[in-house]
């Protein structure tokens, strides 16, 4: 393959990369934050999105980068959201005089990492773009440098972020040692057949550490923490794209690397998948910072689309690409409402301070509520069709204990409907608990519209999002 | 070879015992030094394979800058190290079980490994292909095969000195600093004031 071929194939990447490096001369030299300025790195992650969906397919520099269905599926969905995190990000900091030039250099460098973990198809590039993407997040996570929380938060992230990745350097490291090759094709030939004990002690490091990044049950810890402390629209970012770019992980390693070895890695994640939802639902009754509250809710959405993954093969990865859009939009609107209302200038973020917001704020109150039960799993929101794909892929693949993690996955969502169900009493029955702020207007625009796709525009969304990630699916294991 | 042998047991009873050393020494920059010996010996090591450009880069960076580094901010950091270690008979009960553990795990991973022979097949290193030095060799690939890594490992760094500006440096209104444009355009005029003073009155301010 010529080198050009190579380039054309890693395009997307390498646009972002440059316009990374061109904002960054530019911001360091006009040393303000104006519109054109992040109209431009939007426009950068906008136009990465349109290489990455109508670019060319292939396998570049000797197969370590992937560029097929699964890799441009993902890709539009987290530069899109990233472009949105970049303008809430921007609205959000200009409200409190703390505009950086490097607040969009740094999303766009991390929407390089992320997807480049996209279409990795070596262990290298994988963790070149986990680091990448981490590293950028967590200067994003302590971006007020000042507030003594987003300081906390951004040094927990960074502290356990290290550790996960050590975790996953070491199991890819044994994985190395026993198929002999780092590429995703050749531990995928070497895993065929009889796998090695030692293939599957290095999966299984490998497992834990995308489990951190994607804070999945027991590796959840620093969630609610850094949620609490990291600036509301970086929360909604890490909501939304890093989340998906962590699946598209587990894909690829699960899918790619050792689809043979599907029943040995599909107990570990069941047990995840399983511990997820019920943290995600029973620690999450206590909370009542509303931050806090949707870091468990995020744990136990993580908990469905590592079912999906479970299931395996083109069902179950079809199912998790459809589940993760769709939790994409509804967590992305929920924090942009959130970022949205303050109240004599402080945020608001605890249920008691929702009381009464139908009154004050009732545009607001009721696209929350339309998260909240999307969140739940109410029919015919969002959130529901989510689900249904992954229960439906679980329930049809014939393996009994995924069955029943399905059923028991069920229940986890209804104890976790108690919490949802708290916060849209306390907007629509509590009496008011004082007059809220008039909300910015660019975040309130993006809640309403993250709030109709969750519920009427879905339903013709899924005649385009189900072809696309189905097609995307049926790319995995194809090296 | 003899010879070789001895320098293999010498290097790696050294590695290991500095390894050690480094977690147990109580002075800290005592575990630091000790580290310092532990790359020195696998570097050594790295020789002994026929590695030695993976040998000088472990004394260059590791030994060389980041061991320096840490030497730096131990000294520097007023951190009273006895008292970190106040909770380590507290959490040794349980901090030994998952080591002891992981230990048991890995020594039946490897004699399975070891009895069944799969570790036979890479047991020796890779020949150098074509005869030339594992230095040109790596040279050959880093930027034609591995261009994108290392490319992307470029953007890590940068993101990392990105970061370490964004989080620590602040522009400190009161500083004064040399400004050469502003010295030159000086002159009488914007230099110096001149006051008539009637007597018995001052300056004021």
């Amino acid at each position: 393959m010529t080198f050009s071929a190579n380039i054309s194939l890693v395009l997307p990447e390498l646009v972002l990369g440059v316009s990374a490096l061109v904002l960054l001369v530019w911001g360091a030299f006009s040393k303000k934050t104006t519109p054109v300025f992040t109209g431009a790195s939007v426009l950068a992650l906008l136009a990465a999105a349109v290489l990455a969906a109508i670019g060319p397919h292939g396998h570049a520099f000797n197969g370590v980068y992937s560029a097929d269905a699964a890799a441009s599926y993902a890709k539009v969905a987290i530069f899109v959201f990233s472009a949105l995190a970049v303008v809430l990000g921007d609205r959000w900091l200009a409200a409190r005089g703390d505009q950086k030039f490097e607040f969009p250099v740094l999303v766009v460098l991390s929407a390089v990492g992320m997807g480049i973990t996209a279409s990795a198809g070596d262990l290298i590039s994988l963790y070149i773009g986990v680091e990448l993407q981490s590293l950028a997040l967590y200067v994003l996570a302590a971006f007020r440098r000042d507030d003594a929380k987003a300081s906390e938060a951004g040094l927990k992230y960074f502290v356990l972020g290290a550790l996960s990745s050590g975790i996953l350097l070491y199991g890819a490291s044994l994985i190395y040692g026993f198929a002999g090759s780092t590429r995703f094709a050749d531990i995928a030939a070497a895993s065929h057949g009889a796998h090695g004990l030692g293939l599957l002690f290095g999966l299984i490091f490998v497992i834990c550490g995308l489990a951190f990044k994607v804070s999945a049950a027991p590796f959840h810890m620093w969630t609610p923490d850094v949620y609490e402390g990291a600036p509301t629209p970086v929360v909604g970012f890490f909501a939304a794209a890093p989340k998906l770019a962590a699946m598209m992980m587990f894909a690829r390693v699960l899918g790619d690397a050792f689809p043979d070895a599907v029943s040995q890695w599909r107990q570990v994640l069941i047990i995840a998948a399983l511990l997820s939802v019920f943290v995600g639902a029973f620690a999450g009754l206590a909370q009542t910072n509303l931050k806090r509250l949707w870091a468990y809710s995020s744990i136990a959405n993580v908990g469905y689309a590592l079912l999906g993954v479970a299931t395996g093969g083109e069902i179950g990865l079809h199912s998790m690409l459809v589940f993760m859009v769709l939790y994409m939009v509804d967590v992305t609107g929920f924090f942009a409402c959130l970022q949205a209302l303050s109240r004599d200038g402080k945020p608001m973020e605890t249920i008691e301070d929702m009381a009464g917001l139908v009154k004050e704020r009732p545009g607001i109150a009721l696209a929350m509520t339309a998260f909240s039960l999307s969140a739940l799993g109410l029919p015919p929101f969002s959130g529901f069709w989510a689900k249904f794909y992954v229960f439906k892929a679980a329930m049809g693949s014939g393996d009994v204990p995924l069955q029943w993690a399905a059923v028991l996955g069920l229940v986890g969502s209804v104890v976790a409907a108690f919490y949802y169900l708290r916060l849209i009493k306390a907007m629509w029955f509590d009496a008011p608990a004082g007059s809220v702020d008039k909300p910015q207007p660019t975040a309130r625009a993006i809640g309403f519209a993250a709030a109709l796709f969750s519920f009427p525009i879905v339903l013709a969304a899924l005649v385009w999002l189900d072809p696309a990630a189905k097609a995307a699916a049926a790319a995995f294991g194809h090296l | 070879m003899a010879l070789q042998a001895i320098a293999f047991y010498l290097l790696a009873f050294v590695t290991i015992a500095a390894g050690l050393l480094v977690v147990s020494a109580k002075n800290p920059v005592h575990s630091v030094l000790f580290l310092i010996t532990a790359f020195f010996s696998a570097a050594g090591l790295f020789v002994l394979l026929g590695a030695e450009f993976l040998a000088m880069l472990l004394i260059v960076v590791y030994v060389g800058a980041v061991a320096v580094l840490f030497l730096f901010v131990v000294m520097m950091l007023d951190i009273d190290f006895e008292a970190l270690r106040d909770g380590f008979a507290q959490y040794l009960p349980i901090g030994g079980l998952v080591g002891g553990v992981l230990t048991i795990e890995m020594i039946m991973v490897a004699v399975s490994v070891a009895t069944n022979g799969a570790a036979s097949k890479n047991a020796t290193p890779l020949a150098s292909p074509g005869g030339v030095s594992n230095t040109e060799a790596i040279g050959r690939v880093l930027y034609t095969d591995y261009i994108f890594f290392f490319q992307a490992a470029g953007l890590v760094l940068l993101v990392a000195m990105i970061g370490a500006i964004v989080l620590t440096l602040r522009h400190k209104p009161g500083v004064k600093r040399q400004d050469i444009g502003k010295q030159v355009a000086r002159t009488p005029k914007t230099g110096m004031e001149l006051v008539q003073i009637k007597p018995g009155e001052g300056i004021s301010e």
